[in-house]
């Protein structure tokens, strides 16, 4: 069997110029609307503000609370929330339960504190094994080795509900303002495939 | 539908490869690809629903070779030729133009009073929630045990093939939303209950190949699911 032929990089700019110019010239679109948007997504929206999110949680013990009985509306507290964020739902990693995400559907995911998504996050190899081997999968492709003792809970976002990882802070870090432990959060830590950084 | 995009599960597609970082666009067609989905939106030729409901009916090879916004392209132009305002013969002759004239510039935009930007503006920090209250009571509870429902429809659903006739338990309640199964395939909103139900990793894959010590949780609404048996 042949490999399929596959569009080049330079035909998919050109359709896709092709059917912006159909919809700019109905008014529908504007090159204005494209540089905005990615303006927001390249440097408004992105994980810096699930850091933010997670930092807070850590150093103040009511929010926290706040932010896993109601993820949208403690988030709404620090004005983060939006598209693809409406029904947020934050779940939080211990000693004995780790969390991971995936949208083994099509690639939903909290935008408005993760920012858009990786492309591994979208491709088929992560949606069709994170569900079947979550362990395997974490330690084998991510090297993020967690203990057979801890239970790990996948969340498969099959709806609108947008599921995202708080976790454990970090040993070594009591002294630490926000600001300083909200460095500390990566992306991969709060879909769940990798740890947080360490207390330098 | 029983499609290529219903991934769980799934064995032999191959390695991850995760990049410790990339750019949000991997190429300059992407961020207008990415504009598209709002603005086409806008312009009702769809619901979020009826988009992924495009991307599911992309030819299988297609799917899985392709990279991600070409899934979306595919989705924008299958809603936009049904609802009359995309022409496919247009697109074509266009597209080969913009081939051999890579440079052309786009025609000039018609939005002088900038409401596409101020959409965007808009609808970025607000969302477009799909919760709704039509004060229908919710036939389960959190702790129910239930079981998901064999029916595999050929319209759009969100019922997974790895999770139908399995049993678990339900771990959230959240409210009616927009059902998938009618507002995917042009039958309105027609909201039901939504419920997030945990399933061992066992029940899932069988005792012989399940990890241990694990489970998946799955989003249904109540018409996916009746109560288990016993």
């Amino acid at each position: 069997m042949s490999a399929p032929e596959r569009a080049t990089q330079a035909e998919i700019a050109a359709r896709v110029k092709a059917i912006e110019s159909i919809m700019i010239e109905k008014g529908l679109m504007t090159t204005e609307a494209v540089d905005r948007l990615a303006e927001i997504y390249e440097n408004e929206v992105g994980p810096q503000l699930g850091a933010k999110v997670v930092a807070k949680a850590w150093t103040d013990p009511d929010f926290r609370k706040r932010l896993l009985a109601n993820a949208t509306e403690a988030c709404a507290e620090l004005g983060i929330g939006g598209l693809q964020g409406e029904d947020m739902v934050a779940v939080e990693d211990t000693d004995d339960i780790h969390h991971v995400i995936v949208c083994t559907l099509c690639s939903c995911y909290p935008w408005p504190v993760l920012g858009l998504p990786p492309n591994w996050y979208k491709m088929p190899q992560y949606r069709a094994s994170l569900v079947r081997a979550p362990r395997r999968v974490l330690r084998e492709e991510f090297g993020y080795d967690v203990p057979e003792s801890v239970e790990i809970r996948v969340w498969d976002s099959s709806s609108e509900l947008r599921y995202w990882v708080l976790p454990q802070r970090p040993a070594g870090t009591d002294r630490m303002t926000e600001d300083e432990l909200a460095a500390l959060v990566t992306r991969d830590s709060m879909i769940g495939v990798g740890p947080t950084k360490a207390a330098a | 539908m029983n499609g290529i995009h219903d991934l769980g599960g799934r064995d032999g597609l191959g390695p991850i490869n995760p990049t410790p970082a990339e750019p949000v666009w991997k190429a300059e067609w992407e961020k207008h690809a990415h504009t598209f989905f709002p603005l086409a939106f806008r312009a009702g030729f769809f619901g979020v629903d009826q988009f992924r409901f495009g991307m599911e009916q992309i030819e299988p090879v297609e799917y899985l070779t392709s990279t991600y916004y070409e899934h979306w392209v595919h989705s924008v132009v299958h809603h936009g030729v049904r609802h009359g305002q995309l022409d496919p013969t247009e697109i074509e002759k266009r597209t080969q133009y913009y081939l051999e004239n890579p440079d052309a510039p786009l025609p000039e935009g018609k939005d002088p009073e900038g409401e596409l930007v101020a959409f965007l503006e808009a609808v970025i920090p607000a969302g477009a929630p799909a919760g709704r209250d039509t004060g229908k009571k919710a036939k389960f509870a959190v702790g129910d045990r239930v079981t998901v429902v064999a029916d595999a429809p050929k319209g759009h659903t969100r019922r997974a093939g790895y999770i139908r006739g399995k049993t678990g338990v339900i771990d959230l309640a959240h409210g009616e939303m927009i059902y998938p199964d009618t507002a995917g395939n042009d039958r309105g909103e027609a909201p039901e209950h939504v419920y997030t139900v945990r399933f061992t990793n066992e029940e899932l894959w069988g005792a012989e190949e399940a990890e241990p010590n694990g489970s998946v949780t799955f989003d249904v609404w109540e018409p996916y699911i009746v109560p288990a048996k016993s």
